[in-house]
């Protein structure tokens, strides 16, 4: 069935999996629905002990077995230990046809290669995976179907029970004995942990592993004892130099530079860019670069930020600490600037079900202003590919990109025109993560394109004359001048993958790419 | 053009290319690695051999191994190639003729 980006979704796939095709980004907007709940083990007697010896006992009192699912956080990005210490320990006990519920999967969990391939682990849910797991997924050697969600998508699917948790291992870097879980104080600090309090809330089993037990309280508590059923100790949970990348030196890339001129420039001379504004930017090098360029037009003109989300990172937290924005929503943290700017009493936490979640009574995306955001591709349509490499292959993540291009009233995608040969301005993405409504500015070393359904950003910007214009069909076109149209990919019939929209329809399906002789 | 002695040109650098074309006898033997060989193998390999067939090679073993090098670049390795493996002096190399 063509669904509303109009990829074909095949009906064997509606079947399996129950779900509907994309119908366009506000299809379940006041839709009723019923909330699920996870089965408990209360804990009454005084002298219940929470603290297991390792991660076997855990498996064992949690009542571990084939077919379950379990849970993770990617807080420890590529620093992340806990994923592959369970799942070895899974594997060592023979357990089959396991389901990973992760927020995210790195090339740090290219260990589970070989556990995919002999069946322990059959389901792959996650914002998206990269290295060998994608490389493995493509191939088509996970034997059930892989599940791209977006950050909000994932909070959604275990909400609605789709996706439901049977154990939760969360990485905390401090727990007391009874589970009072913390993001700060410990050896491999990740500041927050929002993407794991929906694995609390809605888990039959969770259990916290740490390697900073901590006198009881641990308080503050990011995640409280009332939702944990046991504490772990082990050596090491993160390799802290791969979690918080570090402050990244400033960009000295021309392209980049000058992508993040423009970008600054599509912000400033757009109506949202008042006292008060809302936004969100990434790690990358011209995102970063252009919050510098924003943060001097903002002191020039005495403009400060009503708040700011996301990922946070070293340049948005100093906005914060000159008083140029008034808070700070934090979901995550890119760097130890970030994580130790925590102190700040205006930076706070927020539950990646606040942050992004389609299905409650309104996301914090929904009052965004701009987002900028990366893409590997975007098409002629504004669809933007961020999962599936132009060679076919899954290496990347939704994130929170279809979260945030929806939620704000100007998303601008910053994107190189060509990366080496491949455009990344192309007739039609390899596969549709994001869907062309949400965007409405591209930005590229050659020109910025205007969704034509927002010409009031694009008057905005021809009255103001400060960026070269282009449409978007211009841009393709010159990029496919210099290296030439490429042939599509050929893939096999084998569908290994699907790609959800933000509310669980189905936006585009991965296949199995065909092998190169 | 008579390909007399393997020789070899460009680098592994991305956006280029790293051509090595031996002496052969069964016509032109092209074998291709490329970052980018599910999008471009077919357009890469047409112009590898639109430029043998412009030098006159007809006989040679190539190896290609290919970063994301656009046509022009693609060209200019094969042609730089081929005339050291011709063992041509420098000052009879056809500029502006069938080197373009």
């Amino acid at each position: 069935m063509i669904n509303a980006v109009g990829r074909d979704i095949p009906e064997e796939i509606l079947k399996a999996t129950g779900k509907e095709v994309f119908q366009g980004n506000n299809y379940k907007d006041g839709v009723r629905f019923t909330k699920v709940g996870p089965t408990i083990t209360p804990v009454m007697r005084n002298d219940h002990s929470k603290l297991v010896k390792d991660i076997h006992e855990a498996l064992v009192k949690c009542n571990a077995h084939d077919g379950m699912t379990v849970s993770f956080h990617h807080h420890f990005r590529e620093g992340d230990l806990i994923v592959n210490m369970v799942m070895e320990e899974i594997h060592k006990m023979g357990l089959k046809d396991i389901r990973i519920c992760a927020s995210s999967l790195g090339k740090a969990h290219n260990p589970l290669v070989p556990m995919i391939e002999d069946g322990t682990i059959t389901r792959i849910e996650s914002s998206g995976v990269r290295g060998k797991i994608g490389e493995a997924i493509s191939a088509g050697k996970l034997q059930g179907l892989a599940i791209m969600r977006s950050h909000g998508g994932r909070v959604r699917s275990i909400t609605t029970g789709e996706a439901h948790v049977d154990i939760a291992f969360i990485g905390a870097p401090t727990s007391d004995d009874y589970g009072n879980l913390r993001g700060i104080g410990g050896k491999a600090d990740c500041g927050v942990l929002s993407y794991a309090i929906v694995d609390g809330n809605h888990a039959d089993y969770c259990v916290a592993i740490t390697d900073c037990l901590v006198p009881y309280p641990n308080f503050p508590a990011h995640i409280s004892q009332t939702k944990v059923d046991y504490v772990c100790v082990v050596d090491e949970i993160g390799i802290p130099s791969k979690i918080a990348t570090g402050a990244a030196k400033p960009t000295t890339d021309q392209r980049k530079l000058l992508m993040a001129k423009y970008c600054t420039d599509v912000v400033v001379n757009t109506p949202w860019f008042k006292d008060g504004f809302s936004y969100q930017t990434g790690v990358g090098g011209a995102s970063i670069a252009s919050t510098k360029y924003l943060g001097e037009i903002m002191r020039e003109r005495n403009i400060k930020m009503g708040f700011g989300v996301g990922g946070l990172t070293k340049e948005m937290c100093k906005l914060l600490d000159e008083g140029m924005a008034r808070v700070m929503l934090d979901v995550q943290d890119f760097d130890l600037d970030a994580v130790h700017n925590l102190k700040n009493p205006n930076h706070h936490r927020i539950p990646a079900g606040v942050y992004a979640n389609p299905l409650n009574k309104g996301a914090v995306v929904n009052k965004l202003d701009y987002v900028v955001l990366a893409s590997l591709e975007v098409d002629v349509h504004f669809n933007c590919n961020v999962v599936v490499g132009s060679d076919g292959v899954i290496t990347g993540a939704q994130g929170g990109h279809p979260d945030t291009a929806q939620g704000a009233k100007c998303a601008i995608v910053i994107c190189p025109l060509l990366q080496g040969r491949i455009p990344a301005i192309c007739s039609e993405v390899t596969t549709v993560t994001t869907p062309g409504e949400s965007i409405d500015v591209v930005v590229t070393d050659y020109g910025v394109a205007v969704n034509p359904a927002r010409p009031d950003i694009l008057e905005a910007l021809k009255a103001a004359d400060c960026v070269p214009l282009k449409t978007i069909e211009e841009l393709r076109d010159i990029a496919y001048s210099i290296v030439g149209e490429p042939d599509p990919v050929e893939f096999e019939d084998r569908v290994v993958g699907i790609i959800e929209a933000r509310d669980g329809t189905i936006i585009d399906v991965v296949r199995k790419v065909k092998d190169v002789e | 053009m008579e390909i007399k002695k393997p020789a070899a040109a460009g680098t592994l650098e991305s956006s280029d290319c790293m051509v090595t074309v031996e002496p052969g006898e069964n016509g032109i033997e092209l074998d291709l690695e490329s970052a980018v060989i599910r999008q471009y193998g077919r357009q890469i390999r047409k112009v590898t051999l639109e430029t043998l067939e412009r030098l006159n090679v007809t006989n040679a073993y190539v190896h290609m191994v290919d970063k994301g090098a656009l046509d022009c670049t693609i060209k200019a390795r094969v042609e730089c190639a081929c005339y050291r493996a011709s063992g041509e002096k420098q000052e009879n190399l056809p500029w502006g003729g069938a080197i373009q």
